[in-house]
């Protein structure tokens, strides 16, 4: 299979060049185009991952909890486990006690990022939706409004962004360097690097692996001496999808924990 | 005068080459940090982990500002 056609490119037909996978990847042809309320809607291949991967998800936990036992079989031991990770392993040791509210959101958050990112190394998918940033943006805007209100339903209006803009304890002249300061990485770059972050690592890691699989299929078929390093490139194709596993869970688990210590910080009281 | 060697594309790429020195350090260091106060005080893992995520989140936005700049200016 050549690898034009897994691939998105933009390079003329009759180049013989190598042609490698650019940004287009993430904008496939629409399998199916709708207008809604005025909105151009667009459902692509990395709509129908994002649907599957979604329910896969969702199905799982229903199947694991809906027979409860006090011995737990495989898959309810396997589901258990992970909610435990979020839960006792994030929740109640960034937030505390008080944050096993938050709980069920944060494994929510957790396991829709994973299973989303994972499919950037699922064969046949391999491509992670979360690399279209409107999907970090939504959950970077959630995260967002949620410590905010967290912080003003905790502490009040005027106590919560004195708090946060004005830090007791400073020189009075300094808060002229300090509220801008506050303000800005508080206010603007915590959603900001959030939803980027996410996007970014899921982005780059497939153009990784995308321009790897297609050097080596370009390094194979080229029919010169090139051929010498098509296994070198095959192999740098299976040690970065590791890594990039690897890379996968972490943002998961990044995001999660940066989305608790945010609300932990808002849900503090004057320091 | 004849060109020597040439190279196209995008000078944001070089930004976000150079964006990424700093933040790189700058992470190092907070995990450099964090580990250095785990095994001195392995108690105090789960005190400072929020600030090791808080530091690494706010030293990494830098990187993170710069990775977009190549998507601005094109």
């Amino acid at each position: 299979m050549s690898a034009s056609v897994v691939l998105a490119s933009e390079c003329p037909p009759d180049d013989p060049g190598f042609c490698a996978p650019s940004v287009l990847e993430f904008f496939p042809k629409p399998l199916a185009t709708f207008d809604l309320f005025g909105v151009h809607f667009a459902i692509t291949r990395i709509t129908i991952i994002l649907w599957i991967a979604t329910g896969l998800m969702v199905w799982f936990f229903i199947a694991a909890t809906r027979n409860m036992r006090l011995v737990p079989d495989k898959r309810q031991y396997f589901a258990e486990s992970g909610y435990s990770l979020i839960r006792d392993g994030v929740a109640r040791e960034v937030i505390g006690t008080e944050g096993l509210r938050f709980a069920p959101y944060l494994a929510s958050l957790f396991f829709f990022i994973l299973i989303n990112n994972i499919m950037g190394i699922i064969p046949f998918a391999q491509i992670p939706p979360t690399g279209r940033f409107a999907f970090p943006v939504v959950l970077a805007a959630i995260t967002y409004v949620l410590f905010n209100w967290v912080g003003i339903r905790q502490q009040g209006v005027g106590p919560y962004f004195k708090n946060n803009l004005f830090p007791a304890g400073v020189p009075k002249p300094l808060y002229l360097l300090i509220t801008p300061i506050e303000f800005f990485s508080t206010f603007v770059f915590r959603p900001f690097t959030l939803a980027v972050r996410l996007f970014a690592n899921m982005l780059a890691g497939h153009l990784l692996l995308a321009i790897f699989a297609a050097g080596t299929v370009y390094l194979f078929t080229v029919g010169n001496f090139s051929v010498i390093f098509g296994p070198i490139s095959f192999a740098m194709t299976v040690i970065m999808t590791f890594f990039e596993l690897l890379v996968q869970v972490l943002q998961a688990y990044v995001f999660v924990v940066l989305t608790s210590t945010y609300i932990a910080g808002a849900m503090e009281e004057a320091h | 005068m004849s060109v020597l060697a040439e190279l196209t594309g995008n000078i944001g790429t070089v930004a976000y080459g150079l964006a990424a020195i700093g933040p790189g350090i700058g992470v190092g260091i907070v995990f450099a940090a964090y580990i250095q106060a785990t095994a001195r005080q392995p108690e105090s893992a789960a005190l400072t982990r929020t600030y090791l995520f808080l530091g690494f989140a706010l030293s990494e936005a830098l990187a993170i500002l710069g990775f977009v700049v190549p998507f601005i200016i094109t």
